[in-house]
């Protein structure tokens, strides 16, 4: 039986969680300590060593990652830490920053270090005011006791760390559209390659990580590699928090090793909310296929969410129930997607503005006898011909909720969903009269 | 009123400039300040108005139509005046279902306002948000971006009420007391307001996980011996400063009992006996 590991979780309960005198308390900012007596050739070993493996959804290697920057010329190089967390069903974050900042903050400082930056940014969505507030709090106190600015703890390294704010586009959690947002621009992806460790923040050599990520750098360096490999299953390592959200008893943050199943995360939820069974779920996000009841021992690593079809991404298990219609939910998600399409290239502009019409008129019951099919030939045109990720992303949802559901699509021809499902009985409250 | 203007007025411009500088400052290359800058604009007129785009213009030498086309691509950026408030309804997929579609109906047909509309008076534009990021927390409202978690279209419509009846209201997971568009948008352009260290470190679903594991005396590896080692200092800094170790201890006790497991005459008590048993 797995159990769950708070690791970066563990100090969110405490009184001012968020202060620096918090933090140090619990043997913060050791992990910088060490990490300025250690060789940056070093940290970067041990982040390969210890498996992590990137936490904002593709689990990319973070040490690999680090490790393509090309060799220093002189130049400025750059870390930008992608805290634009916007995937629905995404939550863990948001409440990481809000409660413990400066486990990002020394992470950002570590990572400088071991990259060899001198000016960092945590490029933080915009619709989070609070926070921003903790969140330059954070490195205003850092900055006033040395652990950041010039001379860092006295060892003559200079850090600059700017925390930005965005202004309300999905797109920006794309990491080439990040930088040119970040840059004063639309925010646009740019096309790959060159990567980003090559030509990233104004063109100089650039290490985008997620705040998850970095914030169990601190960690990997105080422990140690081992420590933090010993958690996870094979090729999956480390913990990680894992976010229940929807028709569960008990919604939340759990923070487990990597490999825990979804049945005994649902169990320590408290399960299916009472009276009602599980119909489908997200393993990390809207963008993940969905998965339904039969997938409730699928061990939650990389490889094995991605042998059961879908992906493990964000860890943000979205729990609905059998009242749930599965087509009101994928109408909505295209909705979302087609708000949040960046416009730049055709397919996904144009693909899912023609998902959206498909959708809505399944929804109403309205639905011709093609648009089953027509549906599947869009996302199918959009899937793999898009510029960036956010298109197949659209067409995730679209596939995989006709590859399980497909009759209760078929019913969308003649009947509305919220005849065959009414959606009062979704809802966390009773008795809405509007 | 700055509203009709093209340009800000000498003082104005002046006391903006002095701002715009400071948001410069931050950033090697000039032009990444753009974002920033158009949040300050909005501080000063609720909006991204004509005069702002022409100012953001002049400070970084681009042209007007080069500042509207970014300001045009985020949904936070106002093309109109905006409210005091800003009251947004979470209606993606998960919240919806959890209740964000009636909680937005019930708002709209209370204020008879739609998405983006605002109501007469000027205090409330509402709106439909995207995923806010606090799904554990639905269905979510958000005003002027600080959270109201786990709301009723009851609950929601108190909140508007005292909004429109000019009474300070308190969110979830933020501030003491919800600022005003302006106010939040001139931290949203990277200028402390003070208020950081109000509202809780993190709301009831946040610590679910590590209340159970608390409980549970689950620990991560290596933490026993770790714990053996830190726990002299620790206590010897506590005796030395004569309060309390910062931890266990004091968590629970500073919450409202919302949980089951605060319910336990001493939770933390139970943890340390069942760490020690295993």
């Amino acid at each position: 039986m797995s159990t769950l590991a708070p690791v970066l979780s563990d100090l969110w309960d405490a009184p001012q969680s968020w202060k620096l005198d918090t933090y140090v308390s619990r043997n913060g900012y050791d992990g910088l300590r060490k990490a300025m007596e250690t060789d940056p050739a070093e940290l970067i070993t041990m982040v390969k060593d210890s498996g992590l493996r990137g936490r904002g959804g593709a689990g990319f290697p973070t040490g690999l990652k680090w490790s393509f920057l090309p060799k220093p010329d002189g130049g400025p190089r750059y870390l930008v830490v992608n805290a634009d967390e916007s995937e629905p069903g995404t939550c863990k974050d948001i409440p990481l920053m809000m409660a413990n900042p400066h486990s990002l903050i020394e992470g950002v400082a570590i990572t400088s270090v071991a990259i060899g930056c001198h000016h960092a940014f945590i490029y933080l969505r915009g619709e989070v005011v609070h926070v921003y507030r903790r969140l330059l709090a954070a490195v205003r106190e850092a900055k006033e006791a040395g652990y950041l600015g010039s001379d860092v703890l006295g060892t003559g390294y200079d850090l600059e760390v700017t925390v930005h704010a965005g202004a309300g586009a999905y797109i920006c959690g794309e990491e080439t559209a990040l930088l040119d947002s970040l840059e004063g621009r639309r925010g646009q992806p740019r096309l790959k390659p060159p990567f980003p460790a090559v030509a990233g923040l104004y063109a100089r050599p650039t290490v985008v990580n997620n705040v998850e990520s970095i914030a169990s750098v601190p960690g990997i360096v105080s422990r140690g590699a081992d420590w933090f490999a010993s958690m996870g299953t094979e090729k999956s390592k480390g913990h990680g928090l894992f976010s229940l959200s929807g028709h569960v008893a008990r919604p939340g943050q759990y923070e487990a090793p990597l490999g825990i199943t979804f049945r005994e995360l649902l169990d320590m939820a408290g399960g299916v909310r009472d009276g009602h069974e599980l119909k489908f779920w997200t393993p990390g996000g809207s963008s993940t296929p969905i998965l339904t009841a039969e997938h409730l021992d699928v061990v939650l690593d990389y490889e094995s969410v991605g042998a059961a079809g879908s992906m493990l991404a964000t860890r943000a298990l979205q729990v609905f129930d059998e009242t749930t219609s599965v087509v009101r939910c994928v109408s909505r998600w295209i909705d979302f997607y087609q708000h949040e399409s960046c416009g730049k290239c055709t397919p996904c502009r144009e693909g899912t503005f023609w998902l959206k019409q498909i959708l809505q008129r399944l929804e109403a019951g309205e639905g011709s006898e093609s648009d089953i099919d027509l549906l599947l030939d869009v996302a199918g045109n959009i899937e793999g011909r898009s510029f960036c990720a956010l298109g197949d992303a659209a067409a995730t949802p679209v596939k995989s909720a006709i590859k399980y559901f497909r009759d209760e699509f078929e019913q969308g021809l003649h009947t509305p969903a919220w005849e065959l499902f009414p959606y009062e009985a979704n809802a966390a409250f009773t008795g809405v009269s509007s | 009123m700055a509203t009709s203007m093209t340009s800000y007025p000498d003082d104005v411009a002046e006391r903006l400039a002095q701002d715009a500088q400071q948001i410069l400052a931050r950033y090697p290359e000039p032009r990444s300040a753009l974002l920033p800058l158009l949040h300050l604009v909005q501080s000063e007129d609720g909006y991204v108005s004509p005069a702002g785009i022409g100012f953001c213009a002049d400070v970084l030498d681009l042209s007007r139509a080069s500042v509207s086309a970014v300001a045009t691509f985020y949904s936070q950026y106002k093309r109109h005046p905006n409210g005091t408030y800003t009251v947004g309804v979470c209606t993606n997929t998960l919240c919806a279902v959890m209740g964000g579609d009636a909680i937005f109906d019930h708002l709209a047909a209370k204020l008879g306002i739609g998405h983006d509309e605002t109501t007469e008076d000027g205090t409330i534009t509402l709106e439909r948000v995207e995923c806010n990021a606090a799904c554990d927390y639905a269905p979510v409202m958000v005003i002027n971006w600080e959270f109201f978690d786990n709301q009723t279209p009851t609950t929601a419509a108190e909140t508007v009420d005292k909004l429109l009846a000019g009474e300070p209201v308190a969110p979830s997971r933020g501030a003491d007391r919800v600022s005003t568009f302006k106010e939040v948008s001139r931290v949203l352009a990277g200028f402390e307001d003070g208020h950081a260290d109000e509202g809780p470190g993190a709301g009831h679903a946040s610590l679910v996980g590590l209340e159970l594991a608390r409980k549970n005396g689950w620990r991560i590896p290596g933490e026993e011996e770790a714990g053996e080692a830190a726990g002299p200092q620790v206590a010897a800094d506590a005796a030395a400063s004569g309060t309390d170790p910062v931890g266990d201890e004091g968590s629970s006790a500073e919450r409202e009992p919302r949980t089951p497991g605060d319910a336990d005459a001493d939770p933390v008590k139970s943890t340390d006996e069942e760490g020690t048993d295993s």
